[in-house]
């Protein structure tokens, strides 16, 4: 089926099988930001983008969902030369180690603050919830989450 | 090396080299290369736990529209060897094939597939016309080596390379005794004597990232894997060995790695991808499902007993451990893991004798394999909540019950010499110890004074627990890493490692331990790490080496390209090269004057005497310092649910000097909660006939945000005198704490003693009940 959608800021025609996900649409257009750690069933968050701004899991969306909505990966919230506030956290925080889980952490980083720029430490464990990492014990993630908020917050003044 | 007064790079948190790629998503891992036009590698799983293949027929299979490859046992070399990604020559027996005419567990490789879609070639599995003969599975460790118990290595080729005791019929891949001193004399006289037995259960690394290998032939007929892989040359190596091909026939890179804990040092995936690629000529990725990666490599499941006798004082007399290691169908690292149970926690205290004594045995069960903490972990359990125990029973407090035993700098302990892998190990003294400072801050930091006995009213009950902890930097006298230095035009500089950085951060590491000797910042050292092709040779990332051996390999790499360097620059300057100093990008004479490394670059390599400024070095490890560490934990337990959740947890860790501070404590804090998700909820369950039930992160639980509790680890820094600026390890030695300190935590909260890992619901409030009588 054909649909028309935005992805990262441009406007893309997707022509995919009805049943396909939005992970493997998003793979197929070179976005390799979004990551796979479980068998397509949401369980490890590393697939996780943004719909209209709203974290989901791209490997149980339905493509067809993203038709008529932006879809935020990774590679559109900012790159080395111009990282977002929130990449640059998690880089100053060691907050990334093998960095597989990075991109949908990051992602659901960025829902979460938009939602609620001064989240508490409930609020934190709440939005990153549905992303597993195995690397820092999320110590780190947390400490750069907190540090995002605090520059955004502060960025927005 | 001597203690340097100020390091510039060295022992500062500069940013992960990679670690901003990662964060916009640019890094490449495996499965972000070019696939077009890959097919879809695939490994049919065995059903049955054991089984004889008397005839298998794949005609139909192979007549499926879309299959480009089927491969069964008789289509490949036959060639005995070992995936445990271990050096030659390798210390686990050769007992495996690409492909087998039996099967030894449920999920072993029955057949190899290359098809347009994993669909594809799932349903060409099933259209396998397989003779099956299934046989009487072997599924509880304790019964394995019975007389009469069926044999699940009788093929005549499975034996041990080295020499080391190997007992196929009796199921027994591996045995090992060493003793110093009479242990039953110094029970005899000890003031008290604890006999105890406790057990640690099967466990999967779970990187975020399960193995994966992309392969196809190049234009000159060689084989290029690129794969999740720990131990690049190993893997090459062993690839070659079982397809009975020349090692100059595969490359294998290694880009980003999505985690490995170990899991990847197993060359699980890159012999039968050779074997698919040169079957086919075709590009193929092989990624393993998760419901796959469960079954790929575990931790060994091990019964660890102990009879240790105490002095009234609370000193040792003496140790036996007695080990029980489970390695399930086949003995990748079942030896060497076994071993560890002793080597890695016997000579944290002084005895004045220990015998070990250790069997690991085949079942029809998971491999067991590498995974952070290596045996230490599952030994580490016994012997901490033991002292726990002694404590109680003599009436000391059990962190002073640690000081009174614990090893020192300047000691030794006959365990280093008597216990390596496979044949003795090597003796040593301890050049660093920070133990009592550990145990001195952490209990501060918990409260432990003013927390422990005081469990409170109401059901849920809180308490503390601590336990003390070592581990090993490399394997002495066995592992070697090299690194290659290079210098640019610009005066900075390439380095090339063979040293695998798996998300540890090493690349960054090692860019920080030649930049310190070169003057410059981190960032003017560009590191590339693995390529077989294009790097020099490196062991690979396990036996917590990286930092301390393949730091000492760039460090001196560093010092020589430093020497050329001083050559080139004293001939600018006009004096001696031996009075130059190397600082702020830039090379010094006493007298003040000095040229910049830019220049000295330019002209090395087009105005004098050209040349490339360069270096190759190696290292090897004449010891294998251990690191120490302390945690203490505070626990609350719900005497009406059984839930255990941690409520803070403390671990201080001498890791000598910590080259860049923060990914040290990253692999500190990461290596804790993988413990305490460990202690707490991961657990397989098996049905009876030998298949796990749980393979998904749905049934099986390892720890997310919410899990998360407060934790604190403080790096306590010593100077290991034979490691890089002081370095030891820091990568595993922190997973072997949440055991017993959590175990230890219970007691003071509800008093009772959990011996059987993990600490569900279940099995607290059984505990509960039996203590109620």
């Amino acid at each position: 089926m054909r649909f028309e959608t935005r992805v990262n800021g441009a406007a893309r025609q997707v022509d995919c099988d009805p049943g396909a996900t939005l992970f493997e649409v998003l793979r197929a257009l070179g976005l390799n930001g979004v990551k796979q750690g479980c068998d397509r069933e949401g369980m490890c968050g590393a697939c996780t983008v943004l719909l209209d701004g709203e974290a989901v899991l791209s490997c149980i969306t339905p493509a067809p969902r993203a038709a008529g909505r932006e879809v935020t990966t990774i590679e559109g919230l900012g790159d080395p030369g111009r990282p977002h506030v929130i990449q640059k956290a998690y880089v100053d925080a060691g907050a990334v180690q093998c960095g597989y889980c990075t991109p949908g952490m990051i992602l659901a980083t960025k829902s979460l603050l938009d939602r609620r720029p001064d989240p508490t430490r409930e609020d934190i464990a709440d939005g990153l919830s549905g992303n597993l990492c195995r690397c820092t014990g999320y110590v780190k993630i947390v400490d750069a989450v907190n540090a995002a908020a605090a520059a955004l917050r502060e960025g927005s003044k | 090396m001597s203690e340097p007064c100020d390091l510039k790079v060295v022992g500062r948190s500069v940013p992960k080299v990679d670690s901003m790629g990662m964060a916009c998503g640019l890094e490449q891992y495996v499965g972000d290369h070019d696939l077009a036009g890959a097919l879809v590698g695939y490994i049919v799983p065995s059903p049955y736990a054991h089984a004889r293949i008397r005839r298998i027929d794949a005609t139909k299979a192979r007549a499926l529209q879309g299959v480009h490859c089927v491969l069964t046992w008789q289509d490949v070399p036959r060639i005995a060897h070992t995936t445990a990604g271990q050096g030659w020559v390798e210390p686990s027996p050769y007992d495996t094939f690409v492909l087998d005419s039996k099967v030894r567990f449920v999920g072993d490789r029955v057949a190899l597939i290359a098809a347009e879609t994993r669909e594809i070639a799932e349903e060409a599995g099933r259209l396998l016309d397989i003779d099956w003969e299934v046989l009487e599975p072997v599924l509880d460790d304790r019964r394995a080596f019975a007389p009469g118990a069926p044999v699940i290595h009788d093929e005549p080729e499975a034996r041990m390379p080295i020499t080391a005791p190997y007992l196929p019929k009796e199921n027994t891949p591996a045995k090992a005794h060493m003793g110093d001193g009479d242990v039953d004399v110094e029970l005899a006289k000890s003031h008290l004597v604890l006999r105890q037995e406790y057990s640690t259960h099967y466990a999967q690394h779970c990187p975020i990232e399960p193995h994966v290998t992309l392969g196809w032939m190049d234009s000159r007929d060689r084989i290029v894997l690129v794969t999740s892989t720990q131990v690049p040359f190993h893997a090459r190596r062993i690839s070659a060995q079982a397809l009975g091909i020349p090692v100059r026939r595969i490359r294998i890179v290694k880009p980003r790695i999505g985690g490995g804990f170990g899991a990847k040092q197993e060359v699980l995936l890159e012999p039968v991808m050779a074997a698919l690629v040169l079957a086919t000529r075709r590009k193929i990725l092989m990624t393993l499902t998760r419901a796959e990666e469960f079954v790929s490599r575990t931790r060994h499941p091990v019964r660890t007993g102990l009879d240790v006798g105490f002095n009234a004082d609370g000193t040792i007399n003496a140790v036996r451990m007695r080990v029980l290691s489970n390695t399930g169908a086949y003995g990748s690292h079942a030896l060497t893991v076994m071993c560890n149970c002793g080597s890695k926690v016997l000579p944290l205290y002084r005895m004045n004798a220990v015998e070990f004594e250790a069997r690991a045995v085949y079942t029809n069960l998971p491999v067991g394999g590498a995974y952070r903490g290596y045996g230490a972990t599952q030994a580490a359990f016994a012997m901490e909540s033991l002292m726990d125990v002694a404590a109680e029973r003599l009436g000391i407090e059990p962190v002073e019950l640690r000081r009174r035993n614990h090893i020192r700098e300047g000691e030794t302990s006959p365990v280093f010499a008597a216990l390596g892998e496979g044949k003795p190990g090597v003796e040593q003294r301890i050049g660093s110890c920070g133990l009592p400072q550990c145990l001195d801050i952490a209990a501060k930091e918990i409260g432990w004074a003013e927390k422990r006995g005081k469990p409170g009213s109401g059901p849920v009950k809180r308490g503390v627990g601590m336990c003390a902890l070592m581990q090993g930097s490399s394997i002495p006298e066995i592992d070697m890493a090299a690194v290659s230095l290079k210098m640019n035009d610009d005066g900075s500089f390439n380095l090339t490692a063979g040293a695998t950085d798996l998300g540890t951060g090493s690349d960054t590491v090692l860019a920080q331990i030649a930049a310190e000797v070169l003057g410059v910042g981190a960032d003017e050292i560009v590191v590339a790490s693995s390529d077989t092709d294009l790097t020099p040779f490196d062991v690979g990332a396990y036996a917590s080496s990286t930092t301390y051996l393949s730091g000492e390999a760039a460090r001196k790499a560093a010092l020589d390209v430093a020497g050329q360097i001083r050559v080139v620059a004293s001939a600018m300057l006009g004096g001696p090269a031996e009075g130059l100093s190397l600082r702020d990008g830039a090379v010094f004479a006493p007298d003040g004057r000095r040229v910049t490394l830019a220049e000295v670059g330019l002209r090395s390599l087009y105005e004098v005497d050209q040349h490339q400024i360069a270096s190759t070095q190696s290292a090897i490890s004449h010891k294998s310092p251990p690191p120490f560490s302390a945690h203490f934990v505070e626990v609350s337990v719900d005497t009406e649910t059984g839930q255990v959740k941690v409520l803070k947890y403390v671990a201080t860790v001498d890791c000598g000097t910590a080259i860049n501070p923060k990914l040290a404590e990253g692999q500190a804090e990461g290596a804790v909660l993988n413990g305490v998700s460990f202690a707490l909820t991961e657990e397989y369950i098996f049905d009876e006939n030998g298949r796990m039930r749980n393979p998904n992160f749905a049934d099986y639980k390892i720890f997310n945000t919410t899990d998360l509790p407060e934790m604190r680890v403080i790096l306590v820094p010593t100077w290991e005198r034979s490691g890089p600026f002081g370095a030891k390890s820091v990568s595993e030695i922190c997973i072997n704490g949440a055991l017993p300190a959590i175990a230890n935590a219970i007691h003071d909260a509800v008093g009772i003693r959990l011996m059987v890992a993990p600490f569900t619901p279940d099995r607290v409030l059984k505990a509960l009940k039996e203590k109620r009588g």
